[in-house]
């Protein structure tokens, strides 16, 4: 196999499209039964969300008639694109320990972009539900990019105490430490846990699409394809965030026996705390949610920052 | 059944759409949502927007001021669609056949949009979940 063919392999079949995806759908299946039974409800079958994606697919596409169309269309496709790549490259990571310069800050950059292209597209559907939406959303990712940072600050700290000099400071580094068995990690992760139900847009950060107050928001104006597109597009993120957090708190996951049980029990632990955290609380408001993410994740990040520096420092691993 | 009937009929998002009803309906399609009932269970939903909804719960009879509003969420609902009329006055205005606001029922405003829209009725002042239930059960075999 040509390695143009075998990259295209990687991209679309395993580990990403068609991989992601149905891991994405049985995720989405795991939050919408978990949650049905924490409300001593039944819950959906285990199918449940491909007949959503199959059922979108056949429906019809409405454009609403003063919608900038080619954003209003492109923008599900770059969001799924960005989750697409991001997705690859952290199972690539995982399986086949590739490294390059730099892959910390791509992937921070390819988990912003779900959020902005969600802002393209409601901002282009000229609606004003979508409008308060798109707002909410902007002030979100304003909010949440900030601790997200701080917290990578602090793993970074610590992951530089354990490599050798000159050895590179990449991801799979990164990713053979717990950081999460310290303080300073702990605190870390907490907040970064947080920051990404506030990327899935789970309660209490779904303020940008809250149904029973902006009627969805910034996904008002989709439907039929494009909307599946977006559902998808979310059934990723329900893989890649979670692993994301695996990869840089836990320990990362492991390909062959013991280590591959105990990353998929730690990718499930992640995916309950997130499922738990969405049906145990009430909605914030957006300036609550500001105000939570840079005052109080802020002083918690910077208090574990100090903490992670001493640690090096003196050389006490635990803080 | 091609599958795109077939999956619809797993996969119903309703939108809840009151066009001047007394709230007890309303009340009753709520109940739908809960444990005893739970109608997620067959795939069904309760969404935000009218652009998800393959189904439209209508309850009331149409007031004066609701008929525009009924075309025009019927109009933003993407084709295929089914229009429940939910309750008596939905079906045929019920108790409030004689009111001066009055403009209904739900069928008539609906089918001056579209004549060949599916409607199902669903009587009862208020229905019952099961009936409600029933109803989708019946509409969704004839699609
Ligand atoms: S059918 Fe009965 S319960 Fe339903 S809206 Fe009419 S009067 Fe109220």
């Amino acid at each position: 196999m040509s390695s143009a063919l075998s990259n295209l392999f990687w991209i679309l079949i395993f580990p990403g499209f068609l991989f992601t995806v149905v891991l994405g759908l049985a995720a989405s299946w795991i939050v919408r039964k978990v949650s049905a039974l924490v409300q001593w409800r039944v819950g959906p079958p285990f199918a449940q969300p491909l007949y959503d994606i199959m059922k979108l697919m056949g429906k019809e596409i409405l454009l609403p008639q003063e919608a900038q169309r080619h954003v209003f269309i492109a923008a599900p496709l770059v969001g799924l694109a960005g989750v697409l790549l991001l997705s690859t490259m952290l199972w690539r990571i995982t399986i086949a320990e590739t490294a390059f310069v730099g892959d910390i800050i791509v992937a921070i950059y390819l988990m912003v972009l779900p959020s902005l292209a969600l802002i393209l597209g409601s901002s282009a559907s000229a609606s004003p539900h979508a409008a308060i939406g798109t707002s909410r959303e902007m002030k979100l990712v304003l909010g949440y990019e900030l601790p997200l940072v701080l917290a990578f600050v602090v793993v970074i700290i610590k992951t530089a105490g354990h490599v050798e000099p000159g050895q590179q400071l990449s991801l799979a580094a990164i990713s053979e430490h717990a950081t999460v068995l310290s303080v300073s990690g702990m605190l870390a992760f907490l907040a970064s846990l947080l920051c990404v139900q506030a990327k899935l847009g789970f309660v209490p950060f779904d303020i940008a699409e809250s149904e029973t107050e902006v009627a969805s928001g910034v996904i008002i104006e989709y439907s039929g394809a494009l909307l599946a597109v977006w559902k998808l597009m979310h059934a990723m993120m329900l893989v890649a965030l979670p692993l994301f957090l695996v990869m840089v708190f836990l320990g990362g996951f492991g390909t062959a026996g013991w280590p591959l049980v105990a990353g998929i029990g730690k990718y499930v632990l992640v995916l309950v705390l997130i499922i738990l955290i969405k049906n145990t609380n009430p909605r914030m408001r957006i300036d609550q949610a500001m105000r939570f993410f840079w005052f109080y994740c802020g002083i918690a990040l910077a208090v574990a920052v100090i903490l992670a520096t001493i640690g090096n420092y003196y050389g006490i691993s635990w803080l | 059944m091609s599958w795109k009937t077939w999956s619809l009929k797993k996969s119903v998002w309703v939108f809840h759409v009151n066009t001047g009803a007394c709230n007890n309906c309303d009340i009753e399609i709520v109940n739908l949502l809960t444990p005893k009932f739970d109608v997620e269970r067959f795939g069904m939903k309760l969404v935000g927007s009218p652009r998800h909804a393959d189904a439209l719960l209508v309850t009331g009879v149409v007031t004066r001021q609701a008929a525009p509003r009924l075309k025009e969420v019927y109009r933003q609902t993407p084709k295929p669609c089914v229009v429940f009329a939910i309750g008596a006055c939905a079906c045929d205005k019920g108790i409030f056949h004689a009111g001066y606001h009055v403009v209904g029922p739900v069928d008539k405003i609906v089918r001056e949009e579209d004549p060949n829209a599916i409607i199902a009725y669903v009587p009862g002042c208020p229905p019952k979940p099961e009936a409600m239930i029933s109803g989708v059960v019946k509409a969704l075999s004839a699609l």
